[in-house]
């Protein structure tokens, strides 16, 4: 015992950090499988109402997002306070809501372009007016699967 | 010669490339998946399409969501919190009375012969309804078909509706379909919500 324990204090060895930029790596590909990228910077307000009855929209391949609400408070000056539709990147009328789905039909592959589910984002505080005539125009453009999208009430 | 070993490469910073690419990725993306409540819309009818056929008064269930955010069911105002039970004594009609919808008699699987619910709930708001309250009622009614297919899948196999494997899943929506007609937009409050 005693005799195999060399004389003196010996220091302590310093840790391997050899492994850590594979944790870091098991890390970043957990990251990069469970997200999404963030598709648009919004431009209006969207604070969804709650519901207890929702589901959960499974392919985000075949969801495209539209966004209503009131436009948010750097926009004011330019687009108004009233509740405004995006789609992608612009505030755009409900007339060009027709050239958007086809256009969105258009990116998708052939046998799933019937399968897009509209996902209305919609600001709790918007009048039904607007999303009336957005569900108008989708209904026109034959693009007829949708979802209010809600957060979960607690 | 004096062979020379070519030195080790020094792997140190590749924990911190990492830990870069690492913070990329969590800045740039979003966890969160979408839910919300799923409905299909009606397609638009043919301009020339002759007048669709009424349906009988007992198998419509009127709700009327005002700009006020005030609900009548039946032309009857009401709270909320009454709606779901309202809508599940309307989805079931347990009585057969004479003024809640009928039934249709088919064959199911799983459940064999069964009576299938003529009833459709009519959804009507106002364009200054707000979105909350339209969503809140949505909520309720689909509230009110959940609870009413727990119920038959309970009576059948014990279990609740999102434990049933997916034929049995089907065969339950098929005897209770999902009928919430988003009927056509309306001016109902008086003053009508046009600006």
């Amino acid at each position: 015992m005693a005799k195999f324990r060399k004389e003196g204090s010996k220091d302590v060895p310093a840790i391997s950090t050899a492994s850590l930029p594979d944790i870091v790596f098991m890390l970043l590909f957990f990251f990069m499988v469970s997200t999404t990228m963030r598709e648009v910077t919004l431009m209006v307000n969207n604070g969804m109402p709650e519901a207890r009855q929702f589901t959960k929209l499974e392919k985000k391949s075949l969801v495209s997002n539209i966004y209503i609400g009131k436009p948010k408070d750097q926009y004011i000056g330019i687009y108004g306070s009233e509740p405004r539709i995006q789609l992608n990147d612009k505030l755009s009328n409900v007339s060009e809501i027709s050239t958007f789905v086809a256009a969105e039909q258009e990116s998708r592959k052939e046998e799933d372009r019937n399968m897009i589910t509209n996902n209305l984002k919609v600001d709790q505080f918007t009048k039904m007016g607007i999303v009336t005539d957005v569900k108008q125009e989708l209904r026109k453009a034959n693009s007829l699967r949708i979802s209010y999208a809600t957060r979960k009430k607690v | 010669m004096a062979r020379k070993k070519t030195p080790e490469i020094n792997a140190t910073s590749t924990a911190d490339i990492a830990f870069l690419l690492l913070i990329f990725f969590l800045v740039s993306t979003t966890m969160d998946v979408d839910s919300g409540l799923f409905r299909r819309l009606p397609p638009m009818p043919p301009e020339d399409m002759v007048q669709i056929p009424p349906v009988a008064k007992r198998n419509v269930l009127q709700v009327m969501v005002n700009k006020e955010d005030q609900l009548a069911v039946n032309s009857e105002l009401m709270d909320i919190s009454q709606l779901k039970a309202k809508a599940i004594e309307f989805i079931l009609n347990k009585d057969n009375k004479p003024d809640l919808p009928s039934k249709k008699i088919k064959e199911l699987p799983f459940f064999g012969q069964v009576e299938i619910s003529n009833g459709i709930v009519s959804l009507q708001s106002d364009r200054g309804t707000s979105y909350k309250m339209y969503i809140a009622v949505q909520d309720e009614l689909t509230a009110a078909y959940n609870e009413v297919r727990d119920m038959k899948a309970m009576e059948q196999w014990g279990k609740k509706y999102s434990e049933l494997t997916e034929e049995q899943m089907d065969a339950v929506r098929k005897y209770i379909p999902t009928a919430i007609s988003e009927a056509e937009p309306k001016n109902v409050g008086q003053k009508g919500g046009k600006k």
